[in-house]
């Protein structure tokens, strides 16, 4: 964590598309009359995803009418809370999980190739395609050391697996969202060791196998 | 009431008591930093920790209840440790954590002597800092003109943040980033909007919030302190003077529950600069149309020359909206002497006046009576500027729940929400018929009325009056007519009877052309006398009547004298003086003694001591400090209502004096709060 | 080893259809409606019977808990709000759950609100868990179309179920917290009392469990507590999903008996630790916030509650994070801290400093640029923090650290002597600030 500031250049105004209008006024009603501030961060993220990822200044302010809170009281919310980029972020912004147990399982590994292909944390590469930051515990920790891009993991990485990762991305070529190695998710690798009546050694074969997935 | 030990002392304390309440009862001092009685709980300095009996780690004393402590094992009473070797831990190890990113910087901070963080940590902490990492940087923000920030030394208590949102109303604060990145600021470093924003430096514990205008100006313990009362508005806020030499170097509130708690507003506190700038510190006369210096005894003759040479019919005196009672005290005894009946202490020309009964004028329900108010109507009147200490507290009584305010007048942002119900006079008469909101006050045990000047000055002042009388009703034991003044002066004035006597002109009348041919003016600038009558200006501002005056006789501020002001709601206050007049200047009930006998019309006092004993023999409830008069209301014909919007009385809350227009802090104030107006209406 | 037959997340890995129809083929909402007509206090009794205790790593009972709520009032609403906040460094189980067996969860919501006599249920997700979050929404849309839940639903309960989301903040897994964000507030914890139970969101009484130890309640209820509890040593009974990551073979989630020991847990599921079981230096076995366990400690330690306890760690989340001896483990723990420091929501004095000035502290150890005696200003910089807290983080910073010097000081004086063994141009450690 550091000092959160708002970005230097910053668009004259925010409007919600009216689908995300529309989603935003459902959003509100989940939640008991009076209550509507209850709706911020999800209007704050719809904003944040429909603006390339980052919180502009008239979003927060927006937001802060439209649930009648007071604009501190939106700040402080945009900048307590970490997934609010208040910066561009590139086209992928890339979310690099740090702690112990990605940390432990080679995420130092990751970084470097951040390092070495986007550059400093928090700038947005040339091309604009990457920006990326190291982030805290992802919650994906028995499929480290991962990351997340824009909204999707990225799992099971290597260097090798990750820079091609990258390739594709910024190729524009389709990627596997998940783990990079081919587990469908957080089983041990290669053989099941647990529910095999249901699916089969190989998650598979068995009766409860959901066959229309791949 | 519950019973609990602490330190082995039992104490018998209400169960609603926090702890930290119960061990000041019980006569241990508990360190805080974040607690402050007057604000929600926040816990979060961690200072005020306890050990509590059968807790399995100490407690944070101001948040936790009495009731909220469990009897021991065999039914022992709760018991609370402050003195224990883990309660010494605590202590040292959450000073420890607050110095640490503290800069050392007390030689130059303007808190040092009065700091909270100073004398806790001397009280409670250890000698020595075992920190060797580089300490914490924090940019400076603005908040406004009238608080300085130094946030490297701030320790997040969080005082600010909750008094902007919860007394202030405004939320101008909060802390931003989170952990021990978070700062405290306003939205993008906006200037705060409140009107009470200065009370944020009186509750920062550390020196991170000051007074701006009061930066590196004076040292506390440097000054001499001197209670008084002011008289920025009606409502007579206690507050402390600070002088060094002759010069005021600022303003702090004192506390006074019935009256202002602990707070004043910004008028109050920064209009110091006023009291030095554009200062009358020398008779003057007016010659061949300049009004050039005199001595006092040059500008004595040209008066009594004009004086004498004017029958009575055609002298006149109007007191202005910070005169002390003595001041218009001795002036009414002057115009007696003089034999003429034309008095007003009325230049806004309100048709407030004492023959409708004290009751009639005064706020009956009281300032700590808000807080009582079931129904609230809000008719002509914008507390949030008329008087910021009194709307707080019915914003205070707003956050409490279970009362609907109403309002009639002009819409205006008052910090709270209420029901807009018209704009004037028509509203008022729809209102008569006791239906929509006047069902809600006739319904309620305490309704409230409170009535500004904006809509007493008009022509159908007296109807409105009538009006509002009839709509708060009668309660036992319960008066809800409030009328909420403008100026300090006004309900002294009223109570002295300075308002035209059998025959004699009020304010209007004795401005109009050709009316009078002499005019005393103790102090009145917010109206303005057409040219032809000789014009005695008494008063202490090159202002508005200094400038239309023929003879100029320089007194005294509020700080300069002693006297007795009474507030809005009828408290008579007394203000000790704290400095002296600059110049030549003199405390004006001895200016009014020494003319009085210069136009053969002596007054029969030789000193302030014979004055105040002249003046309780006349008006008895004088004499009884802080207490308030209760009073009739005998409303007769007040005539029809009249029709049109209310506005308020005040326009520009930071210049509605003369000492306010010569303060530059207090142009500041208004040209921002102007820019904010106009944002708005954009 | 526990059967499948008495595995409760039977679509543990998302194999089979994590649907509505999947989800009813594999015995989810089956006959809830005969459940509700049981009546509140059944279940309630049943939950205390199952020896379930909370799985967001408390490990409070949760029959316990249910009952603390108090009787309906209509002008004060109770809701159950259900943290999804999994944040705990080591702990990705709840993200299964949710992903791949939603209806679990949401059957248990109804059950659960039922028995606590709410109408409303909030399920909190972190901002992270996007996709989580898409199949939860998706299902509880399911749910809705097909009458399980709503106002007029054929189990007999009108009962609503909200997804909410944070953005990215450990703190909003404390309860309070939790709630203080989801009333659109910074997640700083509130004061104790007054709990949840009596004053949790919007002001009325409220319970905020776990995702597991929701999702496992209709499983509990259709078995029966015996059979729940049949599982595990005393007091720590039942079935648990652990999270193992780390230095093991073939890391994974995996629902396994309370009590199975740390090595059969390795062994079956995970493939052994990296390097074969010589090579174990430590483990921390309940997710970051609690101290490390050294090798010989936990080899044969059963995974429970208690045992844990007793080698002054804690089963937490059951989060097995294993370290082998390639590890720096000064510079895990170091990681771990700088976690905190920048979790830490910076509301109350002890955390707001002392997690930063703990990291600080740390960095330089890893390299050995500090004195010895600051191992021990160290430790008691961590005591200063446990404890005088509003929150427990305070005391999940302290903790880890304790256990590094617990059982690593020798590493840590071995870096310092490395250190001051070599020239180096900068001082040991800079003077001290004033």
């Amino acid at each position: 964590m550091s000092v959160r500031r708002l970005a230097e250049e910053q668009p004259a105004s925010f409007e919600f598309t009216p689908e995300n209008l529309a989603w935003a006024n459902a959003q509100i009603a989940k939640y008991p009359e009076g209550r509507q501030a209850s709706a911020v961060i999800p209007l704050l993220w719809q904003a944040q995803k429909q603006h390339n990822y980052w919180l502009p200044k008239p979003a927060i302010e927006k937001v802060a009418d439209m649930l009648d809170m007071p604009f501190i009281r939106v700040l402080e919310i945009a900048t307590f809370y970490t997934m609010f980029n208040l910066e561009p972020v590139g086209r992928f912004f890339i979310q690099m999980c740090g702690t112990t147990p990605c940390m432990l399982r080679g995420s130092d590994e990751i970084k470097a190739v951040l390092a070495r292909r986007v550059g400093e944390q928090k700038m947005v590469s040339a091309d604009g395609n990457f920006a990326w930051l190291e982030v805290e515990c992802l919650g994906a920790c028995c499929n480290a050391p991962m990351v997340q891009i824009n909204d999707d993991y990225y799992e099971d990485l290597t260097a090798e697996n990750f820079e091609k990762l990258l390739d594709d991305l910024a190729g524009g070529r389709p990627v596997h969202v998940g783990s990079q190695m081919g587990r469908r998710s957080s089983e041990p690798a290669g053989k099941l060791t647990t529910l095999t009546s249901f699916y089969g050694d190989d998650g598979r074969s068995g009766p409860a196998s959901d066959k229309t997935q791949a | 009431m519950t019973k609990i030990i602490v330190d082995g002392k039992e104490v018998d304390v209400p169960a609603e008591y926090t702890l930290l309440q119960a061990c000041e009862e019980a006569g241990a001092e508990i360190p805080r930093f974040c607690f402050h009685e007057r604000l929600s709980i926040a816990g979060n300095c961690r200072m005020c920790l306890v050990e509590l009996k059968g807790a399995p780690k100490p407690v944070a004393s101001c948040a936790w209840s009495v009731k909220d402590c469990r009897p021991g094992p065999n039914g022992e009473l709760p018991s609370v440790v402050t003195k224990s070797p883990t309660v010494k831990k605590a202590r040292n190890g959450v000073m420890e954590f607050l110095l640490i990113n503290h800069p050392l910087d007390c030689p130059i901070c303007d808190q040092g002597g009065e700091c909270d963080l100073q004398d806790q940590a001397m009280a409670f902490g250890v000698d020595n800092s075992r920190y060797a990492e580089n300490k914490r940087a924090v940019e400076d923000k603005y908040i406004g003109p009238l608080v300085r920030t130094s946030m490297n030394r701030c320790i997040h208590c969080t005082r600010c943040v909750r008094f902007t949102a919860e007394v202030a109303g405004t939320a101008d604060m909060g802390a931003i980033g989170r952990g021990e990145d978070m700062e405290i600021t306003t939205y993008l470093e906006t200037a705060m909007s409140s009107e009470l924003q200065g009370n944020v430096a009186d509750l920062c514990p550390v020196g991170a919030l000051l007074p701006k205008p009061y930066a590196f100006k004076a040292r506390p313990w440097e000054l001499g302190k001197t209670e008084s009362i002011d008289v920025m508005d009606a409502l007579g806020s206690a507050i402390r003077v600070d002088v060094r030499g002759r010069e005021v170097m600022r303003i702090l509130p004192r506390v006074n529950e019935a009256v202002n708690e602990e707070w004043i507003s910004d008028k109050t506190r920064q209009v110091v600069d006023g009291l030095q700038r554009q200062r009358l510190d020398r008779p003057y006369i007016r010659k061949d149309g300049r009004l050039v210096p005199a001595t006092w005894s040059e500008a004595f003759a040209a008066i009594a020359t004009r004086v004498k040479a004017t029958t009575p019919a055609r002298i006149g005196a109007i007191a202005g909206d910070l005169a002390s009672v003595e001041d218009m005290f001795a002036l009414k005894s002057l115009l007696g002497n003089l034999c003429s009946a034309n008095i007003d202490c009325r230049q806004d020309g309100t048709k407030l006046h004492p023959a409708n009964g004290r009751g009639s004028y005064i706020f009956n329900p009281s300032v700590a009576g808000i807080e009582e108010a079931d129904a609230i109507l809000i008719v002509g009147s914008n507390p949030r500027k008329e008087s910021p200490v009194l709307n707080a507290r019915i914003l205070k009584r707003w956050r409490m729940g279970g009362v609907d305010i109403g309002l009639v007048g002009e819409r205006a942002d008052l910090t709270y929400s209420y029901q807009y119900l018209g704009a004037g006079a028509e509203t008022l008469t729809e209102l008569g018929n006791g239906k929509g909101f006047a069902e809600v006050l006739i319904k309620a045990q305490r309704p409230m009325v409170i009535v500004g000047q904006g809509a007493l000055l008009r022509e159908d002042g007296a109807a409105v009056l009538a009006a509002c009388a009839k709509l708060a009703g009668a309660r036992e034991g319960w008066n809800g007519l409030a009328v909420l003044h403008t100026a300090a002066a006004r309900v002294g004035g009223l109570d002295l009877g300075f308002v035209p006597a059998q025959g004699g002109m009020d304010a209007w009348a004795m401005t109009r052309p050709g009316a009078l041919d002499v005019i005393f003016n103790l102090g009145a600038d917010e109206l303005e006398i057409a040219p032809g009558a000789f014009v005695v200006y008494q008063g202490t501002h090159g202002d508005r009547g200094a400038h239309r005056a023929d003879v100029i006789l320089p007194g005294a501020t509020y700080t300069e004298k002693s006297g007795l002001y009474v507030n809005t709601e009828g408290r008579v206050q007394y203000a000790e003086r704290a400095n002296f007049a600059p110049g030549d200047a003199r405390e004006d009930w001895a200016i009014l003694r020494a003319l009085s006998e210069v136009v053969g019309a002596k007054l029969a006092f030789d000193s302030l001591a014979d004055l105040r004993k002249a003046l309780y023999a006349a008006h008895p409830h004088f004499a009884r400090i802080d207490a308030i008069e209760p009073g009739s209301i005998n409303i007769a014909n007040a005539g029809a209502l009249g029709t049109g919007a209310f506005t308020s009385a005040v326009d520009d809350f930071y210049l509605t004096n003369p000492i306010a227009r010569a303060s530059a802090v207090m142009a500041e104030c208004s040209a921002l709060a102007k820019g904010r107006l106009q944002q708005a209406a954009e | 080893m526990l059967d499948d037959k008495d595995r409760i997340f039977t679509n543990l890995y998302g194999y089979g259809d994590w649907g509505l129809k999947g989800a009813m083929a594999r015995g989810a909402w089956d006959n809830t409606k005969g459940l509700i007509e049981k009546g509140k206090d059944w279940i309630i009794e049943e939950m205390k019977a199952s020896g379930l205790r909370g799985r967001g790593g408390a490990g409070f009972p949760t029959g316990l808990k249910w009952s603390f709520m108090p009787k309906p009032d209509p002008l004060r609403p109770s809701y159950l709000v259900v943290n999804a906040d999994e944040s705990e460094p080591g702990t990705c189980k709840d993200r299964e759950i949710m992903r791949n067996d939603p209806h679990l969860l949401i059957e248990g919501c109804m059950i659960a609100s039922f028995a606590m006599g709410a109408h409303a249920c909030y399920v909190y997700l972190r901002g992270e868990y996007i996709l989580e979050r898409e199949h939860l929404q998706a299902a509880v849309d399911q749910a809705y179309a097909a009458g399980l839940v709503g106002k007029n639903n054929k189990n007999g309960w009108p009962f609503d179920i909200y997804v909410h989301h944070g953005a990215g903040a450990y703190i909003c897994g404390e309860e309070t917290a939790l709630l203080e964000s989801l009333e659109g507030k910074k997640g700083m914890p509130r004061l104790k009392p007054p709990f949840p139970a009596n004053m949790g969101l919007y002001g009325c009484p409220t319970t905020v469990n776990n995702v597991e130890s929701i999702a496992v309640a209709p499983t509990i209820l259709r078995r029966g507590a015996a059979w729940f509890s049949s599982f595990g040593a005393k007091n720590n009974a039942g079935t648990k999903l652990f999270c193992v990551s780390g230095h093991v073979n073939t890391p994974c989630n995996v629902e396994e008996a309370m009590s199975l020991p740390f090595r059969e847990l390795i062994d079956r599921h995970c493939g052994g630790i990296r390097g074969g079981w010589d090579n174990l230096l430590a483990v921390i076995p309940g997710g970051s916030s609690v101290p490390c366990v050294p090798a010989h400690e936990i080899i044969d330690a059963a995974m429970d509650f208690d045992t844990l306890r007793g080698l002054k760690s804690g089963l937490g989340t059951a989060a097995v994070i294993v370290l082998d001896k390639s590890t720096d483990i000064v510079r895990a723990i170091t990681r771990i801290s700088y976690f905190y420091k920048h979790e830490s929501c910076g509301q109350c004095t002890p955390c707001r400093e002392g997690t930063g000035w703990m990291w600080r502290v740390l960095t330089r150890m890893c390299e050995g640029r500090a004195q010895k005696r600051e191992i021990d200003m160290l430790l008691e910089v961590s005591t200063q923090i446990e404890g005088h807290t509003i929150c427990a983080l305070g005391d999940a910073a302290a903790w880890p650290v304790q256990g590094l010097i617990r059982h690593f000081r020798h590493e840590i004086e071995k870096r310092i002597d490395d250190y001051s063994a070599n020239p180096h141009n900068d001082t040991v450690a800079p003077l001290a600030a004033e």
